[in-house]
């Protein structure tokens, strides 16, 4: 049997929702940016089926995914260099541990 | 190619600037006095460049687009850019990094100058990006202090997943409709199920990026770990962005389906109202405090765009200008008196009038305004907005939001009372501010009295919109 459009689109919305939940339970820093590129890969994956089932004349949704690699990865550039800090300053990388402010 | 460089104008004049610090930054050192002198006359320049050879256009197939009212957005930014770099003129002294904080600045400007022109959903995710993600780093510019590193994991984490959701949105309206151009969407725009889904996500990250309850988690903390010059970026500048894209997408892309955001953002106006107030009651903290009673402006901000008119768009402008006058205003008398004394809290304000009757006449101008009472700017302001509010004929939610405006009064009029009126054995002492902060804080003064007596700044705003 071939992949259809709604195979695809329910892969992706599981990566999506799995993603979703792995930022709002995990308490490493890291894995809340690994659950990030989750929702994000998700969306490549979205970008590109529309782009081969629904509108396959079109080319938007493929520059699209180049781009939300590209940005993906400065974000966690800078994302790892801002979590690099947090550990230098609290030597650790839980979020339970950065609680200075609250309410 | 002369057609580019002319509606390209400010875009490539803040990347010129961004080039010429870089390239500053490669060669010698030079001191920091002079660096940060240079920086302010490149920024006031920048800001009156943008008055003048202004011209209306599309570049590239429609990605990006200008219109005298985007000029005039992106003007006000360019002010409250140069008078942040005056306001904080002695944290940027001390700062060894000041320059790297410009062009961290700088880059966010940018990717704002693009937001605000964007006319195609790539375009405005790639400038969102750039307006985001050197905030983050900003927020972490006091690099030993635990609250700043966890000021800035705060919000890279929230804006990335905020991003994350704004991309399922995109990719749904993609899906939907075949196209991400701001011109064609309205055509294909149905208020099917699938797109009203992508806009709810779309929306929620609006909601992210603006702090509208319930998106507003972030806000507080962010706000009070950054340092004071990055808090009033965030506040003012990245606010005012962020509100005039949302109000041209609202009213230009997704107008096929007013009726359903006109119903989303009346309530959310109201929670953010509600919550941000009753929050704002108990905060201690001046940081924390502004930020809670940014997030209830934000709420009044909703007010205005729900009207969904011309009048909407320039009130909510006009809004957002007084807004940067009063809101710098008071970051400049709170970044003085921490940065001398490093007292934060409400109640060291207490007595404040006594020794720095200058500092405390500005900052409680700016609270009058922020509170929206005559003859300060922000009265009408608030004017306005409720009035374009009202347009739209839900007489409830404008009781609501003027409701209120009462309840506000209640916590700006606490800070007045503690400067003017409460007695304190040791009330601050005097504090010295520089020429450039004291030459920026009366211009916020001016402004915050004058734009409001001057009813020509709300007649030119209108004529645009």
């Amino acid at each position: 049997m071939q992949p259809g459009l709604y195979h695809i689109l329910f892969i992706s919305t599981v990566l999506f929702f799995i993603g979703v939940f792995g930022f709002f339970t995990r308490r490493n820093l890291v894995t809340m940016l690994m659950s990030i590129e989750l929702i994000l890969n998700s969306v490549n994956l979205n970008f590109i089926t529309f782009n081969k089932y629904v509108w396959p004349n079109k080319l938007d949704g493929l520059f699209f995914t180049i781009f939300v690699i590209a940005i993906a990865a400065a974000e966690a550039a800078v994302a790892i260099a801002i979590i690099i800090n947090l550990y230098r300053t609290h030597q650790s990388i839980d979020v339970e541990n950065a609680e200075e402010m609250k309410f | 190619m002369i057609e580019t460089l002319t509606l390209m104008k400010p875009e490539l004049i803040i990347t010129f600037i961004i080039f010429l610090l870089l390239f500053i930054k490669i060669g010698k050192g030079v001191k920091s006095e002079t660096m940060l002198l240079l920086i302010q006359v490149l920024l006031l320049l920048n800001f009156i460049t943008g008055f003048i050879f202004n011209s209306e256009g599309n570049l590239f197939d429609g990605m990006y687009q200008t219109t005298a009212m985007m000029a005039l957005q992106k003007n006000i930014l360019s002010l409250g850019i140069y008078l942040i770099s005056l306001l904080f003129a002695s944290w940027f002294k001390k700062s060894e990094h000041m320059l790297e904080f410009f062009i961290l600045m700088l880059s966010a400007l940018l990717g704002m100058f693009f937001l605000i022109s964007s006319g195609n959903l790539l375009m405005f995710f790639l400038a969102l990006e750039l307006a985001t993600i050197p905030v983050a780093a900003m927020a972490n510019f006091d690099l030993d202090k635990k609250v700043s590193s966890e000021a800035a994991m705060k919000m890279i984490l929230s804006s990335a997943f905020s991003s994350g959701i704004l991309l399922f949105g995109i990719s749904l309206i993609y899906g939907a409709t075949g196209t991400i151009s701001f011109t064609e969407l309205p055509l294909y725009l149905d208020g099917s199920p699938l797109q009203i889904l992508a806009f709810l996500f779309l929306f929620t990250a609006f909601a992210f990026k603006l702090s509208i309850v319930p998106f507003h988690l972030w806000t507080a903390d962010v706000y009070e770990g950054s340092p004071i010059a990055v808090t009033s970026f965030l506040s003012v500048i990245s606010k005012g962005a962020v509100t005039f894209i949302f109000i041209s997408t609202l009213y230009k892309v997704f107008q096929p389906i007013n009726e359903v955001w006109y119903n989303m953002i009346m309530i959310l106006s109201i929670a953010s109202m509600v919550i941000g107030n009753l929050f704002a009651l108990r905060q201690q903290n001046i940081k924390r405090f502004i930020a809670f009673s940014s997030i209830a402006q934000v709420g009044f901000i909703l007010v205005g765009i729900s009207s969904n008119s011309a009048q909407g768009i320039s009130s909510v402008v006009y809004f957002i200008l007084i807004y940067i006058f009063s809101n710098l205003a008071a970051f400049g008398v709170a970044s003085a008196i921490s940065s001398q004394t490093g007292k934060e809290n409400i109640n060291d304000y207490k007595g404040l009038y006594q020794t720095n009757p200058f500092l405390s006449l500005v900052l409680v101008l700016a609270l009058f305004s922020l509170a929206g009472i005559p003859p300060t700017a922000g009265f009408f302001g608030k004017l306005f907005l409720l009035t374009a509010g009202a347009s739209k004929g839900s007489y409830l939610f404008i009781t609501i939001a003027a409701l209120n405006m009462i309840i506000s009064l209640y916590y700006y009029l606490r800070i007045v009372r503690a400067v003017f009126m409460e007695k304190n054995e040791q009330p601050i002492e005097k504090i010295e501010i520089d020429l450039s902060a004291k030459f920026a804080l009366t211009i916020c003064a001016a402004g915050i009295v004058l734009i409001g007596l001057l009813s020509w700044t709300y007649d030119y705003i209108q004529s645009l919109s």
